[in-house]
């Protein structure tokens, strides 16, 4: 009876880390789009991304609103919202990055789609571990560790490509803007790692905390 | 009633009020500083379960506290309870964790001393052992509790919050189990002094129930303590409860579950029958200090997490607190008793007659007790404790127990056999056909020495003798004090 409305909001956490996965995956199929040159579609996904976004930001507010005022949680509530904003954060980015893709149209040497496939998948799957730490970190403090292992590693092959792909595009004979274009995609895209690791950091901190 | 009474209660009340305002911390410092539970809310659940465990259960820890000294007037038990607030009041300005059940005893000690009663050493070996024995019991219990909470936590993957709402709940429970169990223990310390003088009447409601004098004296303690928890208790968890009691709430509860489960150990009377039931050596019913009970259970937690973050001075503190708190306290209570006595000329001893009988002697021959030195003492009455005991060592050199002895059996203490008595106030099947035959055959008898009445009533060995079956010898002391009490015709503890 009395867990009914702890039970409510368990629900509702998970739902917002399902958003955060969901986004993670429509900014995938959003970049493949676009280096497909499947324009509508990107626009499509990016539509369906920036209203993710919008629907998880509401849905944080609530839990936040709900853990403040019913005083739950309250030696790990800063915890657990730091991290909700953290990956609030990396979820922002990923909107904000394919608007640009959208807004600027930027122009991608055809021998780098490959790894601009690649960079994408290893952020997100930088995005999706964090998550899985995060939901770990609720349930099964002892998993966390794994997760972050394998955000570390996600966020390594993310630096390599977005080297690989620097490299590549800086040996070129292309104008220094186009080059410069491209590195700041590709720094855009990097930071979705960054920012996962960054969440990882936190969350590391706070499972040692949960049995102090 | 006399209004002076009151007067010299207030002492004791004092005392109390001063317990529930430290004791508050232990008890939901945890819930409440991590705000987990709100404080009024602890404040009336550790009100209400602290006033019910003094008047149900504190009878087992106040009978240890009367045997090691039998404070028999009023305003001797005032000066005690005086001295021991005093001496706390002044070792919690010095941070030294002092506790009430340490001061407690140094105070009637020094009325003893003052008075010129002797010490139950058998009491006090069992109380301070006790005190050295609970923080290490809690110690186990905090780290076994804390490892088995741990692994279910991990095992059984249960969601954060689902873990908030059971230890919200659990903080509620086992704080409410720590604050009965902690009034049933402590209630000694407040109103134990006042226990054998008590100054109430037995109250009858509905010719069904009755709630004897001493009841009276736990629940007021109680409510005492309940008033130091509500007006106090929140400014003491603000101080102290930001740096030792800053625990997560899932610790505390382990923590408050250890402590508690320790005070309980040594407070219950049902827990006594069970293990001696099972033919197990009982735990003593000893006033302890719950703060470090808990500051034990700290310690075991600390263990099962880190080893390494434990700070050992704390041992060493304890260990200071146990030397200090009842020497200085001791010492106050004699120096306010010569004041209490010669300036403001109030009884802080209600004087018992001495007189060494025949009987007495061969008691103390068959205790090996020297006796030949002391015969020209035989049949000769003395009324002040001091000089029954100056002139006992005056002649040997009795160590404290013997004199113990000597003075235990040479108390006059009147008592007379009415066999109607015992079918009005003994209920059904308590003694068998053949003991209450044997009372009746007594019928009109009169005893001076307590130990001239038990030779007479409990002559049958077979029924009466203790013979090591700890239940049974428990169940035969208990039949014994029943009967005593029943025939004495003065009872001791209504003297004033």
């Amino acid at each position: 009876m009395f867990l009914k409305k702890t039970k409510k909001l368990e629900t509702q956490i998970d739902e917002y880390l399902d958003l955060v996965i969901k986004g993670g995956l429509i900014f995938k199929l959003g970049i493949k789009c676009y280096l497909d040159n499947q324009i509508e579609s990107f626009e499509d996904h990016l539509k369906d991304l920036r209203k993710v976004e919008e629907t998880a930001d509401d849905l944080r507010r609530n839990i936040e609103i709900k853990l403040y005022t019913r005083t739950l949680i309250p030696e790990s509530r800063g915890d657990v919202l730091g991290l909700m904003e953290s990956c609030d954060k990396v979820l922002n980015i990923t909107a904000e990055t394919l608007l640009e893709f959208s807004v600027e149209i930027p122009k991608l040497l055809p021998e780098l789609k490959n790894d601009f496939l690649d960079i994408a998948e290893s952020s997100i799957s930088c995005l999706e571990n964090t998550v899985s730490g995060i939901r770990a970190y609720f349930r099964n403090v002892d998993a966390v560790r794994d997760y972050v292992t394998k955000v570390q590693f996600y966020k390594k092959e993310t630096n390599k490509t977005a080297e690989r792909i620097k490299r590549t595009v800086f040996r070129t004979d292309n104008e220094l803007s186009f080059k410069i274009h491209t590195r700041y995609f590709t720094f855009h895209i990097e930071r979705i790692a960054e920012e996962s690791e960054d969440v990882c950091d936190k969350l590391s901190i706070a499972t040692i905390k949960r049995f102090e | 009633m006399d209004i002076s009474v009151w007067f010299f209660i207030s002492s004791g009340l004092f005392l109390g009020w001063s317990l529930g305002a430290n004791n508050a911390v232990s008890l939901f410092g945890t819930a409440v500083t991590s705000k987990m539970i709100k404080f009024k809310k602890a404040a009336i659940i550790a009100g209400v379960f602290v006033v019910l465990g003094s008047f149900i259960s504190g009878a087992g820890t106040t009978a240890t506290l009367t045997n090691l000294g039998g404070i028999n007037a009023i305003a001797g038990s005032f000066t005690v309870a005086l001295a021991v607030a005093i001496s706390i009041t002044g070792m919690t300005r010095a941070s030294l964790p002092v506790s009430t059940s340490q001061a407690v005893v140094g105070a009637i000690i020094g009325w003893n001393i003052f008075t010129g009663s002797p010490t139950d050493i058998n009491s006090l070996t069992k109380i301070v052992s006790s005190w050295v024995v609970s923080p290490v019991i809690a110690g186990i219990f905090g780290f076994l509790i804390f490892k088995i909470v741990k692994n279910t936590v991990l095992k059984w993957k249960i969601h954060m919050l689902e873990i908030d709402s059971y230890t919200r709940t659990g903080l509620i429970i086992v704080g409410a189990m720590a604050s009965y169990s902690m009034g049933a223990n402590n209630i000694a310390n407040v109103m134990g002094m006042f226990a054998p003088a008590s100054p109430f009447n037995e109250i009858k409601i509905l010719d069904y129930y009755s709630i004897s004098g001493i009841q009276q004296l736990f629940l007021l303690g109680g409510l005492a303590i309940a008033v130091g928890i509500f007006t106090y208790g929140n400014k003491v968890m603000k101080t102290v409860g930001t740096d030792l009691y800053k625990i997560s709430p899932i610790t505390g509860f382990v923590i408050v579950l250890a402590g508690a489960l320790v005070l309980w150990l040594f407070t219950s009377q049902s827990l006594e029958i069970l293990l001696l039931e099972n033919g197990l050596p009982s735990i003593p019913l000893v006033p302890l200090s719950a703060t470090q009970s808990f500051i034990g259970a700290v310690i075991g937690v600390g263990l099962a997490k880190d080893p390494q973050s434990i700070n050992f001075r704390v041992f060493g503190k304890i260990g200071i607190g146990w030397v200090v708190a009842p020497i200085t306290a001791g010492i106050l209570a004699y120096v306010l008793l010569f004041f209490v006595q010669n300036v403001f000329e109030q009884k802080v001893i209600q004087q018992v007659p001495y007189e060494i009988s025949k009987s007495v002697i061969e008691q103390l021959e068959q205790d090996g007790i020297e006796t030949e030195k002391i015969s020209d003492l035989v049949n000769k009455r003395f009324l002040q404790n001091k000089i029954f005991r100056y002139e006992l060592l005056k002649r040997y050199p009795y160590n404290t127990e013997q004199l113990y002895s000597i003075f235990h059996y040479a108390i006059i203490d009147s008592f007379k056999i009415d066999s109607m008595l015992v079918l009005k106030s003994l209920s059904d099947n308590l003694l068998a056909y053949d003991q209450i035959e044997e009372i009746k055959r007594l019928h009109g008898k009169s005893f001076s020495h307590k130990i001239d009445f038990e030779t007479a009533v409990f002559y049958d060995k077979n029924q009466w003798e203790l013979n090591g079956n700890l239940l049974r010898d428990k169940n035969i002391s208990d039949k014994k004090i029943l009967i005593q009490n029943i025939f004495r015709v003065t009872p001791l503890s209504k003297a004033k």
